[in-house]
């Protein structure tokens, strides 16, 4: 496995990035307030906004792939609908779907374009209309910033689950607001949550440089991934297509590939000159992307 | 004031872990062996795993077309 592609063009840390379900386009957001729409397979960039606020820490595609959402330390969610007609500016089309008191931290799409989930620093998730604006549902019960958040595939029904500073991961049912599982094993925050390919369990990285893996049905923690010379918080984690690899990356500039079922390291891969904040696998899994602070994004295959 | 306020978020947190503890489980050895099925029965479509021919694969180079 190594880098196939590198995504030049960031003027600052790239902090967030989604795939489009073409499995080929990728919308990355960094520390400058940029956002930028890239085909993957050519490195072209398709779309740039500039967004009025720094430090857009969330960015997702859309279902449709016709429009990106992002957001940051404006404290709201912005949905750019993706027009190809060069005379039209992309930021006057904007719509400010969420609106939060504190900075966003992470955003998705749900199964359509017309609702999404955010989470905030302000310590809450919420559910949005996209054409009203309007607040469908709203969680609480972290008791600290919410850092990221991962919407059960859509087999699976109709939870997601959170990750905070609170070092809690807690899955919530979406139409209720209702908190059903908390986890509290990690002993820092934690700056990702990614649901396992089944739906059956979802894995979490954090600032205690330890990945874990916990199974919803038997509601415990049931791995954890690490080693004694892994000293560096896991910023980014997500799931190979069978659920067997889980590829995460780390504040110390690099992106380690852990076996799932065995718990052990399988590869460690370098590249990246600064810290690793953001990694994906594309939608059909023949690929991961992940974005640095050293401003790139790096396709690895 | 504070007292009652501690009391009712007390309460609160109490509900809320009997409903967490009210949850139907299921054993770990039952939970992690449908995991390793789940992980064998996949195993053959990832493509990060398994490895795709460099034709396949549209981030992997190609090799140079020769002409005949």
């Amino acid at each position: 496995m190594k880098t196939r592609r590198t995504l030049k063009g960031h003027g600052n840390k790239v902090l967030c990035m989604d795939w489009c379900k073409d499995k080929r386009r990728i919308v990355s957001s960094s520390q400058d307030g940029k956002v930028i729409v890239w085909d993957s397979f050519t490195t072209n960039k398709e779309h740039a906004v500039t967004m009025p606020c720094t430090w857009v820490m969330a960015c997702a595609y859309a279902p449709s792939g016709c429009a990106i959402a992002c957001g940051g330390l404006d404290n709201k969610c912005s949905v750019y609908p993706l027009t190809f007609d060069k005379n039209e500016n992309m930021a006057a089309k904007k719509k400010s779907v969420a609106m939060h008191t504190n900075y966003l931290s992470a955003c998705s799409f749900t199964n359509s374009d017309m609702q999404i989930l955010t989470a905030s620093g302000d310590g809450t998730c919420a559910l949005w209309d996209v054409e009203s604006g309007q607040l469908l549902q709203s969680f609480h019960g972290h008791g600290a910033d919410v850092l990221c958040l991962d919407l059960a595939p859509s087999e699976t029904g109709n939870t997601f689950v959170s990750g905070g500073c609170d070092k809690k991961a807690m899955v919530w049912d979406m139409r209720s607001g209702q908190c059903v599982q908390a986890f509290e094993t990690h002993e820092s925050d934690i700056n990702s949550v990614r649901y396992y390919p089944s739906g059956d369990a979802f894995a979490s990285g954090s600032d205690d440089a330890t990945c874990r893996l916990y199974d919803l049905r038997a509601d415990r923690e049931v791995a954890i991934y690490s080693k004694e010379s892994i000293i560096f918080g896991a910023s980014s984690v997500d799931f190979s297509l069978s659920g067997r690899l889980l590829f995460a990356g780390y504040n110390d500039y690099t992106i380690n590939v852990w076996d799932v079922l065995k718990g052990s390291r399988v590869s460690i891969l370098f590249g990246h000159e600064n810290r690793v904040s953001t990694l994906r696998v594309s939608p059909d899994g023949t690929a991961f992307c992940s974005g640095s602070w050293d401003h790139t994004l790096r396709v690895w295959a | 004031m504070s007292a009652t306020n501690n009391i009712a978020q007390a309460r609160k947190l109490v509900e809320q872990l009997r409903i967490e503890a009210g949850i139907e489980r299921i054993k770990v050895s039952k939970a992690s062996s449908e995991l390793m099925s789940y992980c064998e029965q996949h195993a053959r479509s990832d493509p990060l795993l398994v490895g795709v021919p460099a034709s396949e694969n549209p981030f992997k180079d190609k090799k140079p077309c020769i002409i005949l």
